[in-house]
Protein backbone atom coordinates (compact mmCIF):
# COMPACT_ATOMS: atom_id res chain seq x y z
CA UNK A 1 0.00 0.00 0.00
CA UNK A 2 0.83 3.52 -0.70
CA UNK A 3 1.58 6.23 1.62
CA UNK A 4 1.53 10.05 0.63
CA UNK A 5 0.65 13.57 0.89
CA UNK A 6 -1.48 16.00 -1.41
CA UNK A 7 -1.24 19.78 -1.64
CA UNK A 8 -3.76 21.83 -2.32
CA UNK A 9 -0.98 24.76 -2.53
CA UNK A 10 -2.72 27.75 -0.51
CA UNK A 11 -1.16 30.84 0.41
CA UNK A 12 -3.69 31.36 3.54
CA UNK A 13 -3.12 33.96 6.33
CA UNK A 14 -1.94 31.94 9.50
CA UNK A 15 -4.59 33.28 11.75
CA UNK A 16 -2.63 32.85 15.15
CA UNK A 17 -0.31 35.58 13.47
CA UNK A 18 -1.50 37.46 10.96
CA UNK A 19 1.27 36.57 8.57
CA UNK A 20 1.01 35.83 5.30
CA UNK A 21 3.33 33.69 3.24
CA UNK A 22 4.76 35.42 -0.07
CA UNK A 23 3.90 33.12 -3.39
CA UNK A 24 7.54 32.67 -3.14
CA UNK A 25 8.13 31.20 -0.03
CA UNK A 26 4.95 29.29 -0.88
CA UNK A 27 6.34 27.50 -3.31
CA UNK A 28 9.74 26.65 -1.99
CA UNK A 29 7.76 25.42 0.95
CA UNK A 30 5.70 23.13 -1.13
CA UNK A 31 8.98 21.78 -2.55
CA UNK A 32 10.72 21.14 0.54
CA UNK A 33 7.36 19.66 1.69
CA UNK A 34 7.63 17.40 -1.47
CA UNK A 35 11.14 16.51 -0.26
CA UNK A 36 10.53 15.77 3.21
CA UNK A 37 7.84 13.64 2.12
CA UNK A 38 10.48 11.29 0.57
CA UNK A 39 12.77 11.75 3.82
CA UNK A 40 10.40 10.62 6.18
CA UNK A 41 9.94 7.63 4.23
CA UNK A 42 5.99 8.51 2.76
CA UNK A 43 5.51 6.85 -1.11
CA UNK A 44 3.65 9.82 -3.11
CA UNK A 45 3.91 13.41 -3.11
CA UNK A 46 1.04 14.89 -5.06
CA UNK A 47 0.38 18.26 -6.23
CA UNK A 48 -2.96 20.38 -7.05
CA UNK A 49 -3.64 22.71 -10.12
CA UNK A 50 -4.99 26.10 -9.63
CA UNK A 51 -4.89 29.07 -11.95
CA UNK A 52 -6.50 31.56 -9.39
CA UNK A 53 -5.50 33.13 -5.95
CA UNK A 54 -4.93 32.41 -3.53
CA UNK A 55 -3.39 29.08 -5.05
CA UNK A 56 0.28 28.48 -6.52
CA UNK A 57 0.57 25.28 -8.24
CA UNK A 58 -0.42 26.39 -11.77
CA UNK A 59 1.92 24.55 -13.37
CA UNK A 60 2.36 21.49 -12.37
CA UNK A 61 5.02 19.22 -14.13
CA UNK A 62 7.36 22.64 -13.61
CA UNK A 63 7.43 21.62 -9.89
CA UNK A 64 7.34 17.96 -9.95
CA UNK A 65 10.19 18.13 -12.19
CA UNK A 66 12.14 19.86 -9.97
CA UNK A 67 11.50 17.61 -7.53
CA UNK A 68 12.21 14.76 -9.28
CA UNK A 69 15.62 16.07 -9.96
CA UNK A 70 16.23 16.38 -6.11
CA UNK A 71 14.55 12.61 -4.98
CA UNK A 72 15.18 9.35 -5.96
CA UNK A 73 12.55 7.02 -4.55
CA UNK A 74 8.95 9.15 -4.05
CA UNK A 75 6.03 8.60 -6.79
CA UNK A 76 5.31 11.93 -8.02
CA UNK A 77 1.93 12.96 -8.87
CA UNK A 78 -1.56 15.50 -8.69
CA UNK A 79 -4.33 15.98 -7.51
CA UNK A 80 -5.87 16.72 -9.34
CA UNK A 81 -4.55 17.59 -12.78
CA UNK A 82 -7.43 19.64 -14.77
CA UNK A 83 -8.60 17.41 -17.37
CA UNK A 84 -11.66 19.56 -18.63
CA UNK A 85 -9.18 23.49 -18.86
CA UNK A 86 -6.35 21.86 -19.90
CA UNK A 87 -5.23 20.94 -23.90
CA UNK A 88 -4.91 16.48 -23.91
CA UNK A 89 -2.17 17.50 -26.11
CA UNK A 90 -0.32 19.18 -24.19
CA UNK A 91 -1.01 16.95 -21.16
CA UNK A 92 0.28 13.86 -22.90
CA UNK A 93 3.05 15.61 -23.96
CA UNK A 94 3.96 17.24 -20.56
CA UNK A 95 3.28 13.94 -18.66
CA UNK A 96 5.24 11.97 -20.79
CA UNK A 97 8.53 14.16 -20.46
CA UNK A 98 8.33 14.27 -16.74
CA UNK A 99 8.21 10.55 -17.13
CA UNK A 100 11.02 10.36 -18.85
CA UNK A 101 13.04 13.21 -16.25
CA UNK A 102 11.85 11.21 -13.09
CA UNK A 103 12.59 7.10 -14.75
CA UNK A 104 9.00 6.79 -14.35
CA UNK A 105 7.83 7.72 -10.93
CA UNK A 106 5.02 9.60 -12.00
CA UNK A 107 1.37 8.94 -11.86
CA UNK A 108 -1.62 11.40 -12.55
CA UNK A 109 -4.85 12.31 -11.24
CA UNK A 110 -7.57 13.61 -13.54
CA UNK A 111 -10.28 15.77 -12.01
CA UNK A 112 -12.36 18.71 -13.86
CA UNK A 113 -12.10 21.38 -11.29
CA UNK A 114 -14.96 23.53 -9.52
CA UNK A 115 -13.75 27.00 -9.70
CA UNK A 116 -16.09 28.09 -12.37
CA UNK A 117 -14.48 31.21 -14.29
CA UNK A 118 -11.59 29.01 -14.98
CA UNK A 119 -12.98 27.42 -17.72
CA UNK A 120 -14.43 30.53 -19.50
CA UNK A 121 -10.53 32.08 -19.08
CA UNK A 122 -9.32 28.71 -20.29
CA UNK A 123 -12.07 28.84 -23.43
CA UNK A 124 -14.78 26.50 -21.94
CA UNK A 125 -18.02 26.08 -20.44
CA UNK A 126 -18.42 24.86 -16.92
CA UNK A 127 -21.74 22.88 -17.80
CA UNK A 128 -19.56 20.76 -20.36
CA UNK A 129 -17.03 19.52 -17.19
CA UNK A 130 -18.70 16.26 -18.01
CA UNK A 131 -18.30 15.99 -21.49
CA UNK A 132 -14.77 17.43 -21.59
CA UNK A 133 -13.36 15.38 -18.66
CA UNK A 134 -14.79 12.32 -21.34
CA UNK A 135 -13.89 13.40 -24.76
CA UNK A 136 -10.29 15.14 -23.40
CA UNK A 137 -8.95 11.99 -21.39
CA UNK A 138 -10.24 9.52 -24.50
CA UNK A 139 -7.56 11.60 -26.55
CA UNK A 140 -4.90 11.22 -24.17
CA UNK A 141 -5.22 7.73 -23.70
CA UNK A 142 -4.73 7.68 -27.60
CA UNK A 143 -2.20 10.01 -27.61
CA UNK A 144 -0.08 8.08 -25.15
CA UNK A 145 -0.74 4.62 -26.70
CA UNK A 146 -0.83 5.24 -30.25
CA UNK A 147 2.25 6.56 -32.29
CA UNK A 148 0.09 8.47 -35.44
CA UNK A 149 -3.19 9.70 -34.24
CA UNK A 150 -6.41 11.23 -36.55
CA UNK A 151 -8.70 12.69 -34.54
CA UNK A 152 -11.59 14.93 -34.09
CA UNK A 153 -13.97 15.66 -31.67
CA UNK A 154 -15.96 18.57 -30.14
CA UNK A 155 -13.82 20.30 -27.82
CA UNK A 156 -10.27 21.39 -29.66
CA UNK A 157 -8.85 21.45 -33.21
CA UNK A 158 -8.81 18.19 -35.01
CA UNK A 159 -5.93 16.41 -35.48
CA UNK A 160 -4.35 15.03 -38.84
CA UNK A 161 -1.11 12.62 -38.10
CA UNK A 162 -0.43 14.28 -35.14
CA UNK A 163 2.53 12.15 -32.79
CA UNK A 164 2.67 13.41 -29.37
CA UNK A 165 6.41 13.71 -28.52
CA UNK A 166 8.40 12.57 -26.09
CA UNK A 167 6.53 9.05 -26.42
CA UNK A 168 5.89 7.36 -23.08
CA UNK A 169 9.06 5.56 -21.29
CA UNK A 170 9.14 2.73 -22.04
CA UNK A 171 6.15 2.89 -24.34
CA UNK A 172 4.12 2.76 -20.99
CA UNK A 173 1.71 5.86 -20.35
CA UNK A 174 1.79 6.40 -16.47
CA UNK A 175 -1.05 5.40 -14.78
CA UNK A 176 -3.97 7.15 -14.27
CA UNK A 177 -6.00 7.94 -11.31
CA UNK A 178 -9.93 9.82 -11.73
CA UNK A 179 -10.52 11.72 -8.68
CA UNK A 180 -14.10 13.05 -8.03
CA UNK A 181 -16.04 14.25 -4.82
CA UNK A 182 -19.81 13.24 -5.98
CA UNK A 183 -19.83 12.98 -9.91
CA UNK A 184 -20.81 8.78 -10.64
CA UNK A 185 -20.22 9.17 -14.05
CA UNK A 186 -16.02 10.19 -13.12
CA UNK A 187 -16.28 6.60 -11.17
CA UNK A 188 -18.24 5.14 -14.10
CA UNK A 189 -14.89 6.39 -16.39
CA UNK A 190 -12.28 5.26 -14.30
CA UNK A 191 -14.15 1.69 -14.09
CA UNK A 192 -14.60 1.35 -17.80
CA UNK A 193 -10.88 1.92 -18.38
CA UNK A 194 -9.39 0.01 -15.74
CA UNK A 195 -7.77 2.93 -14.15
CA UNK A 196 -7.47 4.03 -10.57
CA UNK A 197 -10.21 5.86 -8.83
CA UNK A 198 -9.48 8.28 -6.17
CA UNK A 199 -11.78 9.81 -3.65
CA UNK A 200 -10.41 12.75 -1.84
CA UNK A 201 -12.62 12.39 1.28
CA UNK A 202 -11.79 15.20 2.95
CA UNK A 203 -14.97 17.41 2.69
CA UNK A 204 -17.83 14.39 2.80
CA UNK A 205 -19.01 11.72 4.90
CA UNK A 206 -17.44 8.53 4.68
CA UNK A 207 -20.74 7.15 3.88
CA UNK A 208 -20.52 9.24 0.86
CA UNK A 209 -17.42 8.37 -0.28
CA UNK A 210 -17.99 4.57 0.59
CA UNK A 211 -20.87 4.99 -1.92
CA UNK A 212 -18.75 6.21 -5.08
CA UNK A 213 -15.90 3.59 -3.88
CA UNK A 214 -18.05 1.11 -4.60
CA UNK A 215 -20.14 2.02 -7.71
CA UNK A 216 -15.91 2.33 -8.96
CA UNK A 217 -15.80 -1.42 -7.54
CA UNK A 218 -19.00 -3.01 -9.18
CA UNK A 219 -18.55 -0.85 -12.43
CA UNK A 220 -15.08 -1.96 -12.77
CA UNK A 221 -16.15 -5.72 -12.58
CA UNK A 222 -18.71 -5.29 -15.19
CA UNK A 223 -16.10 -4.10 -17.44
CA UNK A 224 -14.38 -6.94 -17.14
CA UNK A 225 -11.11 -5.52 -15.64
CA UNK A 226 -11.16 -8.31 -12.59
CA UNK A 227 -13.31 -8.74 -9.16
CA UNK A 228 -14.42 -5.61 -7.27
CA UNK A 229 -12.16 -6.11 -4.68
CA UNK A 230 -9.48 -6.01 -6.82
CA UNK A 231 -10.14 -2.32 -8.28
CA UNK A 232 -7.32 0.23 -7.52
CA UNK A 233 -8.72 2.71 -4.98
CA UNK A 234 -6.96 5.69 -3.56
CA UNK A 235 -8.34 7.86 -0.87
CA UNK A 236 -7.71 11.09 0.95
CA UNK A 237 -7.72 12.01 4.40
CA UNK A 238 -6.91 14.58 6.63
CA UNK A 239 -4.81 14.92 10.12
CA UNK A 240 -3.61 17.06 12.46
CA UNK A 241 -1.82 15.69 15.05
CA UNK A 242 0.36 15.95 18.40
CA UNK A 243 1.49 13.66 21.52
CA UNK A 244 -1.51 14.52 23.35
CA UNK A 245 -5.02 15.00 21.63
CA UNK A 246 -5.51 18.29 23.42
CA UNK A 247 -2.61 20.25 22.03
CA UNK A 248 -3.25 18.69 18.72
CA UNK A 249 -6.77 20.19 18.85
CA UNK A 250 -6.13 23.51 20.78
CA UNK A 251 -3.35 24.40 18.38
CA UNK A 252 -5.51 23.40 14.73
CA UNK A 253 -8.61 24.92 15.78
CA UNK A 254 -7.77 28.78 14.75
CA UNK A 255 -6.56 27.06 11.59
CA UNK A 256 -9.67 24.70 11.23
CA UNK A 257 -12.42 27.80 12.48
CA UNK A 258 -10.74 30.05 9.58
CA UNK A 259 -9.87 27.35 7.06
CA UNK A 260 -10.96 28.33 3.49
CA UNK A 261 -13.38 25.84 3.12
CA UNK A 262 -15.42 24.87 5.73
CA UNK A 263 -13.93 27.66 8.27
CA UNK A 264 -16.73 29.42 10.09
CA UNK A 265 -19.22 26.93 9.35
CA UNK A 266 -19.75 23.35 11.43
CA UNK A 267 -17.15 23.41 14.46
CA UNK A 268 -14.12 20.71 14.32
CA UNK A 269 -15.67 18.69 16.72
CA UNK A 270 -18.91 18.20 14.81
CA UNK A 271 -17.24 18.01 11.42
CA UNK A 272 -14.23 15.38 12.88
CA UNK A 273 -17.13 13.11 13.89
CA UNK A 274 -19.03 14.15 9.72
CA UNK A 275 -16.17 13.57 7.95
CA UNK A 276 -12.92 11.71 8.00
CA UNK A 277 -10.93 14.47 9.45
CA UNK A 278 -8.89 12.91 12.58
CA UNK A 279 -7.12 15.60 15.17
CA UNK A 280 -5.41 13.72 18.08
CA UNK A 281 -2.72 11.52 18.74
CA UNK A 282 -0.79 8.92 16.35
CA UNK A 283 -2.66 6.12 17.98
CA UNK A 284 -6.17 8.01 16.73
CA UNK A 285 -4.82 8.59 13.59
CA UNK A 286 -4.31 5.19 13.24
CA UNK A 287 -7.30 3.72 14.92
CA UNK A 288 -9.71 6.05 12.40
CA UNK A 289 -7.13 5.64 9.04
CA UNK A 290 -7.11 1.76 9.66
CA UNK A 291 -11.50 2.06 9.74
CA UNK A 292 -11.67 3.33 6.13
CA UNK A 293 -11.11 0.06 4.62
CA UNK A 294 -14.11 -1.31 6.37
CA UNK A 295 -16.14 1.32 4.68
CA UNK A 296 -14.02 1.09 1.04
CA UNK A 297 -12.38 -2.38 1.35
CA UNK A 298 -8.80 -2.90 0.84
CA UNK A 299 -7.24 0.23 -1.07
CA UNK A 300 -4.07 0.72 -2.57
CA UNK A 301 -3.29 4.33 -1.85
CA UNK A 302 -3.80 6.84 1.54
CA UNK A 303 -2.94 10.72 0.95
CA UNK A 304 -2.96 13.01 3.73
CA UNK A 305 -3.39 16.77 3.43
CA UNK A 306 -0.76 18.23 5.62
CA UNK A 307 -0.31 21.96 4.43
CA UNK A 308 -3.40 23.91 4.33
CA UNK A 309 -5.06 26.62 6.06
CA UNK A 310 -1.96 29.26 7.21
CA UNK A 311 -0.38 25.76 8.71
CA UNK A 312 3.12 27.33 9.21
CA UNK A 313 6.30 25.16 7.13
CA UNK A 314 7.94 24.38 10.59
CA UNK A 315 4.33 22.89 11.74
CA UNK A 316 4.04 21.22 9.17
CA UNK A 317 7.23 19.54 8.88
CA UNK A 318 6.92 18.85 12.35
CA UNK A 319 3.58 16.98 11.07
CA UNK A 320 5.14 15.02 8.38
CA UNK A 321 7.92 13.37 11.16
CA UNK A 322 5.05 12.16 13.12
CA UNK A 323 3.67 11.16 10.05
CA UNK A 324 6.41 8.73 8.67
CA UNK A 325 7.98 8.03 12.57
CA UNK A 326 5.03 6.83 14.59
CA UNK A 327 1.82 6.76 11.82
CA UNK A 328 2.82 5.20 8.49
CA UNK A 329 5.08 2.43 10.01
CA UNK A 330 2.31 0.75 11.95
CA UNK A 331 -0.62 1.46 9.15
CA UNK A 332 1.79 -0.32 6.89
CA UNK A 333 2.07 -3.38 8.90
CA UNK A 334 -1.78 -2.94 9.62
CA UNK A 335 -2.98 -3.00 6.96
CA UNK A 336 -0.71 -5.33 5.19
CA UNK A 337 -2.59 -7.72 8.26
CA UNK A 338 -6.06 -7.39 7.07
CA UNK A 339 -5.34 -7.16 3.56
CA UNK A 340 -7.10 -10.19 1.38
CA UNK A 341 -4.10 -11.84 -0.38
CA UNK A 342 -5.66 -11.21 -4.17
CA UNK A 343 -5.48 -7.74 -3.65
CA UNK A 344 -3.35 -5.61 -5.65
CA UNK A 345 -0.97 -3.21 -5.08
CA UNK A 346 -1.35 0.07 -7.25
CA UNK A 347 0.30 -0.04 -10.50
CA UNK A 348 3.76 1.55 -10.84
CA UNK A 349 6.30 2.13 -13.96
CA UNK A 350 7.88 -0.73 -12.85
CA UNK A 351 4.64 -3.25 -12.43
CA UNK A 352 3.01 -2.12 -15.69
CA UNK A 353 6.56 -2.83 -17.37
CA UNK A 354 7.00 -5.97 -16.18
CA UNK A 355 3.38 -6.88 -16.98
CA UNK A 356 3.83 -5.63 -20.71
CA UNK A 357 6.96 -7.99 -21.03
CA UNK A 358 5.31 -10.87 -19.25
CA UNK A 359 2.48 -10.19 -21.90
CA UNK A 360 4.91 -9.80 -25.26
CA UNK A 361 6.99 -12.94 -23.65
CA UNK A 362 3.76 -14.92 -23.70
CA UNK A 363 2.83 -13.90 -27.35
CA UNK A 364 6.28 -15.15 -28.62
CA UNK B 1 -56.07 1.40 -1.98
CA UNK B 2 -53.74 4.15 -3.00
CA UNK B 3 -50.95 5.49 -0.65
CA UNK B 4 -49.48 9.26 -0.81
CA UNK B 5 -47.00 10.85 1.09
CA UNK B 6 -47.30 14.63 2.32
CA UNK B 7 -44.24 16.48 3.26
CA UNK B 8 -45.50 19.95 5.43
CA UNK B 9 -42.42 22.55 5.68
CA UNK B 10 -43.14 25.03 8.16
CA UNK B 11 -40.37 27.94 8.50
CA UNK B 12 -41.93 29.84 11.82
CA UNK B 13 -39.20 30.59 13.93
CA UNK B 14 -41.53 31.45 17.01
CA UNK B 15 -43.18 28.75 19.25
CA UNK B 16 -45.65 28.33 18.99
CA UNK B 17 -45.65 29.81 15.53
CA UNK B 18 -48.82 30.96 13.37
CA UNK B 19 -46.54 29.56 10.32
CA UNK B 20 -47.02 26.15 11.67
CA UNK B 21 -50.68 26.49 12.68
CA UNK B 22 -51.37 27.49 8.78
CA UNK B 23 -49.50 24.24 7.97
CA UNK B 24 -51.30 22.21 10.14
CA UNK B 25 -54.38 22.82 8.79
CA UNK B 26 -53.59 22.91 5.61
CA UNK B 27 -52.27 19.56 6.44
CA UNK B 28 -55.24 18.21 8.14
CA UNK B 29 -56.98 19.80 4.94
CA UNK B 30 -54.89 17.99 2.44
CA UNK B 31 -54.90 14.65 4.59
CA UNK B 32 -58.49 14.47 4.73
CA UNK B 33 -59.90 15.46 0.84
CA UNK B 34 -57.59 12.76 -0.02
CA UNK B 35 -59.31 9.93 2.70
CA UNK B 36 -62.42 11.19 0.89
CA UNK B 37 -61.03 10.24 -2.38
CA UNK B 38 -60.06 7.23 -1.32
CA UNK B 39 -56.52 7.41 -0.75
CA UNK B 40 -54.09 6.70 2.26
CA UNK B 41 -51.89 9.83 2.96
CA UNK B 42 -48.64 9.48 5.41
CA UNK B 43 -47.92 13.03 6.76
CA UNK B 44 -44.06 14.22 7.85
CA UNK B 45 -43.83 17.50 9.16
CA UNK B 46 -40.74 19.34 9.10
CA UNK B 47 -40.06 22.50 11.43
CA UNK B 48 -37.20 24.24 9.72
CA UNK B 49 -35.89 25.62 12.75
CA UNK B 50 -34.80 22.78 14.37
CA UNK B 51 -32.34 22.33 11.33
CA UNK B 52 -31.23 26.17 10.92
CA UNK B 53 -27.76 25.52 11.97
CA UNK B 54 -27.55 22.33 9.81
CA UNK B 55 -29.20 24.42 6.60
CA UNK B 56 -25.95 26.99 6.72
CA UNK B 57 -23.41 24.41 7.76
CA UNK B 58 -24.77 22.64 4.34
CA UNK B 59 -24.16 26.09 2.47
CA UNK B 60 -20.99 26.37 3.74
CA UNK B 61 -19.61 22.22 3.22
CA UNK B 62 -21.33 21.39 0.37
CA UNK B 63 -23.27 18.17 2.64
CA UNK B 64 -25.83 17.90 4.93
CA UNK B 65 -25.49 16.64 8.18
CA UNK B 66 -27.31 13.17 8.56
CA UNK B 67 -30.32 14.45 10.42
CA UNK B 68 -30.95 17.52 7.44
CA UNK B 69 -30.08 14.81 4.76
CA UNK B 70 -32.99 12.72 6.09
CA UNK B 71 -35.08 15.69 5.39
CA UNK B 72 -33.96 16.16 2.14
CA UNK B 73 -34.47 12.54 1.43
CA UNK B 74 -38.51 12.78 2.55
CA UNK B 75 -39.00 15.81 0.67
CA UNK B 76 -37.56 14.59 -2.45
CA UNK B 77 -39.42 11.12 -1.88
CA UNK B 78 -42.77 13.20 -1.29
CA UNK B 79 -45.73 12.98 -3.81
CA UNK B 80 -46.92 16.38 -2.27
CA UNK B 81 -45.33 19.69 -0.60
CA UNK B 82 -47.45 22.07 1.89
CA UNK B 83 -44.42 24.89 2.07
CA UNK B 84 -45.45 27.78 4.92
CA UNK B 85 -42.86 30.76 5.38
CA UNK B 86 -43.42 33.94 7.29
CA UNK B 87 -43.17 36.84 5.32
CA UNK B 88 -40.07 39.17 5.62
CA UNK B 89 -39.32 41.91 4.66
CA UNK B 90 -41.62 41.25 1.52
CA UNK B 91 -40.13 37.70 0.69
CA UNK B 92 -40.47 34.20 2.37
CA UNK B 93 -38.17 33.97 5.35
CA UNK B 94 -34.09 33.28 5.15
CA UNK B 95 -33.94 29.93 6.26
CA UNK B 96 -36.98 29.56 4.04
CA UNK B 97 -34.88 30.33 0.84
CA UNK B 98 -32.07 28.85 2.19
CA UNK B 99 -33.64 25.34 2.63
CA UNK B 100 -34.75 24.96 -0.61
CA UNK B 101 -31.41 26.83 -1.61
CA UNK B 102 -29.47 23.59 -0.28
CA UNK B 103 -32.46 20.88 -1.21
CA UNK B 104 -31.24 18.91 -4.50
CA UNK B 105 -32.44 21.27 -7.62
CA UNK B 106 -34.14 18.36 -8.91
CA UNK B 107 -35.72 17.09 -5.74
CA UNK B 108 -38.91 18.89 -6.54
CA UNK B 109 -39.60 18.17 -10.32
CA UNK B 110 -43.55 17.67 -11.03
CA UNK B 111 -43.57 17.89 -7.26
CA UNK B 112 -47.01 18.89 -6.25
CA UNK B 113 -46.64 21.99 -4.06
CA UNK B 114 -48.89 24.21 -1.70
CA UNK B 115 -47.70 28.02 -1.02
CA UNK B 116 -49.00 29.12 2.01
CA UNK B 117 -47.30 32.12 3.81
CA UNK B 118 -48.25 34.15 7.23
CA UNK B 119 -47.79 37.82 8.13
CA UNK B 120 -48.98 40.80 10.37
CA UNK B 121 -51.39 42.61 7.57
CA UNK B 122 -53.33 41.18 4.79
CA UNK B 123 -50.60 43.71 2.84
CA UNK B 124 -48.05 40.73 2.51
CA UNK B 125 -50.01 38.69 0.83
CA UNK B 126 -48.21 38.86 -3.00
CA UNK B 127 -44.90 37.94 -1.57
CA UNK B 128 -46.63 34.17 -2.36
CA UNK B 129 -47.00 35.34 -6.02
CA UNK B 130 -44.27 37.28 -6.07
CA UNK B 131 -41.35 35.17 -4.42
CA UNK B 132 -43.39 31.85 -3.27
CA UNK B 133 -44.45 30.82 -6.53
CA UNK B 134 -41.77 31.83 -9.34
CA UNK B 135 -38.96 29.81 -6.70
CA UNK B 136 -41.43 26.61 -7.10
CA UNK B 137 -41.99 27.16 -10.50
CA UNK B 138 -37.79 27.57 -11.03
CA UNK B 139 -37.38 23.95 -9.09
CA UNK B 140 -40.06 23.12 -11.69
CA UNK B 141 -42.36 22.10 -8.89
CA UNK B 142 -46.32 22.19 -10.00
CA UNK B 143 -47.49 24.69 -7.37
CA UNK B 144 -51.46 24.26 -7.19
CA UNK B 145 -53.33 27.71 -8.41
CA UNK B 146 -54.29 28.70 -4.78
CA UNK B 147 -51.65 29.91 -2.17
CA UNK B 148 -52.84 30.33 1.00
CA UNK B 149 -51.86 33.55 2.26
CA UNK B 150 -53.10 34.45 7.10
CA UNK B 151 -52.63 37.07 8.30
CA UNK B 152 -52.99 38.03 12.29
CA UNK B 153 -56.50 39.16 11.79
CA UNK B 154 -57.71 35.62 10.19
CA UNK B 155 -56.77 34.15 13.33
CA UNK B 156 -59.62 36.43 14.98
CA UNK B 157 -62.01 35.74 12.05
CA UNK B 158 -65.46 34.23 14.30
CA UNK B 159 -67.74 32.94 11.32
CA UNK B 160 -68.16 29.81 11.53
CA UNK B 161 -67.05 29.26 7.78
CA UNK B 162 -64.29 31.87 7.63
CA UNK B 163 -62.44 33.25 4.69
CA UNK B 164 -59.59 31.53 5.60
CA UNK B 165 -60.71 27.80 6.30
CA UNK B 166 -62.50 28.26 2.66
CA UNK B 167 -59.21 29.29 1.20
CA UNK B 168 -57.68 26.31 3.13
CA UNK B 169 -59.80 24.03 2.17
CA UNK B 170 -59.76 25.18 -1.61
CA UNK B 171 -56.18 25.37 -1.83
CA UNK B 172 -56.21 21.26 0.09
CA UNK B 173 -58.41 20.47 -2.41
CA UNK B 174 -56.46 21.20 -5.50
CA UNK B 175 -53.09 19.71 -3.68
CA UNK B 176 -55.21 16.73 -2.98
CA UNK B 177 -55.80 16.25 -6.80
CA UNK B 178 -52.36 16.54 -8.24
CA UNK B 179 -51.65 14.13 -5.56
CA UNK B 180 -53.76 11.53 -6.47
CA UNK B 181 -53.22 12.29 -10.19
CA UNK B 182 -49.74 11.47 -10.26
CA UNK B 183 -47.93 8.08 -9.53
CA UNK B 184 -46.38 8.14 -6.26
CA UNK B 185 -43.01 9.80 -6.19
CA UNK B 186 -40.03 7.98 -7.23
CA UNK B 187 -36.67 8.66 -6.95
CA UNK B 188 -33.52 7.88 -9.02
CA UNK B 189 -30.29 7.12 -7.57
CA UNK B 190 -27.52 7.31 -10.00
CA UNK B 191 -25.41 5.21 -8.12
CA UNK B 192 -28.15 2.71 -8.56
CA UNK B 193 -28.11 2.92 -11.81
CA UNK B 194 -25.14 4.74 -13.01
CA UNK B 195 -24.50 5.89 -17.34
CA UNK B 196 -23.56 3.01 -18.89
CA UNK B 197 -19.81 4.68 -20.25
CA UNK B 198 -20.68 3.87 -23.23
CA UNK B 199 -23.91 6.13 -23.44
CA UNK B 200 -21.37 9.18 -21.96
CA UNK B 201 -18.88 8.91 -24.88
CA UNK B 202 -21.47 8.46 -27.80
CA UNK B 203 -23.26 11.51 -26.70
CA UNK B 204 -19.75 13.66 -26.89
CA UNK B 205 -19.82 12.48 -31.07
CA UNK B 206 -23.47 13.31 -31.26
Amino acid sequence: MQFGIFTVGDVTTDPTTGHTVSEHERIKSMVRIGLKAEEVGLDVFATGEHHNPPFVPSSPTTMLGFLAARTSRIILSTATTLITTNDPVKIAEDYAMLQHLADGRVDLMLGRGNTGPVYPWFGKDIRDGIPLAIENYALLRRLWREDVVDWEGKYRTPLQAFTSTPRPLDGIPPFVWHGSIRSPEIAEQAAYYGDGFFHNNIFWPMEHTKRMVWLYRRRFEHYGHGPADQAIVGLGGQVFMRKNSQDAVREFRPYFDNAPVYGHGPSLEEFSELTPLTVGSPQQVIDRTLTFRESVGDYQRQLFLMDHAGLPLKTVLEQLDILGEEVVPVLRKEFAARRAPHVPEAPTHASLRARRDAAVGEGR
Amino acid sequence: MKERTLAVVSAGLSQPSSTRLLADQLAAATERELERRGVRVVTEVVELRQYAHDVVNTMLTGFPPAGLKKVFDLVARADGLIAVSPIFNASYSGLFKSFFDTLDDAALVDTPVLVAATGGTARHSLALEHAMRPMFAYLRAVVVPTGVFAAAEDWGDGSARSRLSQRVDRAAGELAAQMELREPAEVIDPFDNPTPFEQLLAEGES
